[in-house]
């Protein structure tokens, strides 16, 4: 398995495009921890060693100063930058309290048809299991 | 899809498209459909707009937003008179054919062409390539699904498949494009209302049970709701929290307006994303995720192919895997069967729960394939890249089920539905007419992706696809004295939006055409939210509509309302909080 690359070293890593569902394969440049560039799997039967704009291109945003880098929570309408634990307990505690108050299916979650699947997997359990509800879905239907 | 993308280069001798932007929106599947072409493939492509692959067809069958079930009931009916059916196929690996012929009876070249303004030799002779090939294969996307009746959209076309025996052979097949790389996954691990992973409803105790020995809860047995109810439930007060993760319904649902208001009403939401989405602003708490790149998993593509993401670099700041994130909400609410330390224990677990479609996936098999099909048993097979093999179908009886659709634009043809068994029918639910006397119909641009999110934040994209565009006929565009690059604006019952025209061909006259990447104009804003009673999927592909010529002032007078309104400003503003820290490691 390759892993994060280290200072001064460059490495290949060898994945999949983030964009549509043709899948294609591509391997990322990263140089000294940053990615660099974009390579197309040569040995993947769906693209053989090309890609569009957007495998090539579109892994800007990885790299862009706007990314969320601390968890939120709006106080007094402005959002505040809060540690993890405490974003976690404020969302449980009122995740818990709306549950006793108004029944599991007063939640609802929005799955990610951009997500890993383990992450989509993790998601349903969530609402399924904790939440108690089937309230889950995404946008297959969009 | 029913079958792998490489086998279309190889195999398919027909490829008839329909509904698909595939040169924009799935370029490398369209180079396939190029390969097939170079080795003397025939292309058919039905669309409304004079896109890149309906440029190259042999045949391209203007059929206007909308009338897909005529156009291909119409195909149906010459494969049928002329004998163009596989009678072999049709009587041993399907039912219901004796129906099907039936209702196409009245669906001529001259009735079709009379729908549809579709020239009856061009019907024909697609009928004949197609009924002829060898292997044909069909490729379809949301110009198919996303309708009020777009189940009856998919049962036509899997009618022209299988009355063709085009089913269960390499290079053949129905085949939806799906359009976010990792939609197929999302809806195989059960983020879906009705279903549990694997496809297995909620409603079946068996199934619940294998889930509840592994989770050690009772689970819930009706079915929950689906995104486009979700609006109206949060403000009748059924819905009072709601968690998002890695979606901007706000921009990409239908009536976005309406969803932004009930998400308004909400007592609390909480947004798990990479940036401070349209959604994310007006969330109680946001939650910073690892991205692409940044993370360990799998995606699933539209070929059902389970393919291997790897991490390259550490997320910034304080931003964590998505699973991570989950894991820990659950452990704060007291739930012990949620504690991961790594993807890997993810997935063997949806392997053990769900073996007859995922067992055999590993991620040690994962390191050497460039991905594997599911369905995939066990470690020793080789997955499924085409499905139905030897005509042998998911039902009941092991054959294919045959159903009649109908269609009428202004009201269902129920008598018509009487007349069958189980005959689907479709309408269209807003017509034009002398107030909005447009047809919007709504998609993407070829390097943009969704709502702009990730794909604006890259210079090359931005460059040449800096702004939104609105596309008019020219004769249309004469009509309401609009040249090419005046602003106009675009209004429905539901609200308006203002850009640029593009007087171009590209659109048949009396219909406009218009993306969903742009915030300064988000054409969801304007489509409706009237769902197929099947699949749920809303009718973003038509909509009444009316387009005004106005000056830049008043452009720019529309562009500062939209700034308040998606608060814009705001994104910066937090990134500006929180500019150190770029980048560091965390464990
Ligand atoms: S490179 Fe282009 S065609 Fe391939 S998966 Fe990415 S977006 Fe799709
Ligand atoms: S938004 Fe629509 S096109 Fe995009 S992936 Fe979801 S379902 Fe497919």
């Amino acid at each position: 398995m390759v892993s994060c690359s280290e200072k001064g070293r460059t490495e290949r890593v060898l994945t999949v495009c983030p964009y549509c569902g043709t899948g294609c394969g591509l391997y990322l440049v990263v140089e000294d921890g940053r990615i660099t560039g974009v390579e197309p799997d040569s040995l993947h039967p769906v693209n053989e060693g090309e890609l569009c704009i957007k495998g090539y291109f579109g892994y800007q945003y990885i790299e862009d100063d706007r990314r969320l880098r601390s968890p939120l929570i709006k106080k007094d309408g402005k959002f505040t930058p809060v540690s993890w634990d405490e974003a976690l307990n404020f969302a449980a505690a009122r995740l818990a309290k709306i549950k006793q108050e108004s029944g599991p299916d007063a939640f609802a979650l929005f799955a990610s048809a951009r997500a890993t699947n383990e992450e989509n997997y993790v998601a349903q359990k969530f609402a399924r299991a904790v939440m108690g509800t089937n309230n889950v879905d995404h946008c297959a239907r969009l | 899809m029913t079958n792998s993308v490489p086998e279309i280069g190889q195999y398919s001798d027909v490829i008839f498209i329909i509904g698909s932007n595939t040169a924009e929106c799935h370029p490398l599947i369209a180079r396939q459909v190029i390969k097939a072409k170079e080795r003397g493939a025939k292309l058919i492509v039905a669309d409304p707009r004079l896109t890149e692959m309906a440029n190259k067809a042999d045949i391209w069958l203007r059929v206007p937003a909308g009338y897909n079930i005529s156009l291909i009931n119409g195909l149906l009916h010459i494969i049928v008179k002329e004998n163009l059916y596989n009678s072999d196929f049709v009587q041993n690996h399907a039912e219901g054919f004796d129906e099907v012929a039936r209702a196409v009876e009245d669906y001529t070249p001259a009735y079709v062409e009379k729908l549809t303004g579709i020239p009856q030799q061009d019907l024909v002779e697609a009928a004949r390539f197609f009924g002829r090939a060898k292997n044909a294969t069909i490729l379809y996307c949301m110009g198919v699904t996303q309708f009020s009746y777009g189940t009856g959209n998919v049962v036509s076309l899997s009618n022209l498949a299988v009355v063709t025996g085009n089913m269960g052979r390499p290079g053949t097949g129905v085949n939806p494009l799906r359009g976010q790389n990792n939609v197929q996954g999302a809806c195989d691990m059960g983020c879906l209302s009705n279903v549990l992973p694997g496809y297995l409803a909620v409603t079946d105790e068996k199934n619940r049970a294998r889930f509840e020995k592994e989770w050690h809860v009772r689970l819930p047995s009706k079915p929950g709701l689906r995104i486009p109810e979700i609006g109206d439930a949060i403000l009748n007060g059924r819905v009072r929290a709601a968690y998002v993760f890695g979606e901007n319904p706000v921009m990409s649902d239908p009536d976005s307006s309406h969803l932004r208001h009930a998400f308004e009403h909400l007592d609390l939401l909480v947004v798990q994303d990479i940036f401070l989405t349209e959604t994310a602003r007006l969330a109680h708490v946001v939650l910073p995720a690892a991205c692409w790149g940044e993370k360990e998993g799998t995606f699933t593509n539209t070929e059902r192919r389970v393919q291997r993401v790897r991490k390259a670099v550490n997320p910034p700041g304080e931003a964590r895997d998505d699973w991570w994130i989950f894991s820990a909400l659950a452990q704060k609410m007291d739930y012990g069967r949620m504690n991961y330390l790594h993807p890997q224990e993810i997935w063997d677990e949806v392997r053990r729960l769900v073996p007859e479609k995922f067992g055999g996936i590993s991620y040690d098999r994962l390191e050497k394939a460039r991905g594997i099909s599911w369905p995939c048993p066990a470690e020793d097979h080789p997955g499924t890249p085409f499905l139905y093999e030897g005509g042998k179908f998911a039902t009941a009886s092991g054959k294919a089920n045959l159903r009649p659709v109908f269609f009428d634009p202004t009201r269902l043809p129920e008598e018509k539905v009487k007349q069958f068994k189980h005959a689907l029918a479709g309408k269209i639910t807003e017509l034009p007419d002398e107030e909005y006397p447009f047809t919007l119909t709504t998609g993407r641009r070829g390097y943009h992706y969704h709502t702009g999110t990730m794909t604006r934040k890259s210079w090359p994209i931005t460059q040449v696809t800096p702004q939104q565009l609105i596309e008019i006929n020219p004769r249309d565009a004469r009509k309401l004295g609009i040249e090419d690059g005046d602003f106009v604006k675009l209004s429905t019952r539901r609200g308006s939006i203002a850009a640029k025209a593009w007087v171009t061909e590209r659109v048949p006259e009396k219909t406009v055409f218009t993306s969903f990447h742009f915030w300064e104009a988000n054409v969801n804003e304007l489509t409706i939210n009237s769902t197929d009673p099947v699949a749920c999927i809303p009718e973003f592909k038509v909509a009444a509509a009316k387009v005004e010529k106005i000056t830049p002032a008043e452009f720019q007078a529309i562009l500062q309302e939209k700034k308040k309104k998606y608060l814009v400003d705001l994104e910066e503003e937090v990134a500006g909080q929180s500019k150190s820290g770029r980048r560091e490691a965390h464990v």
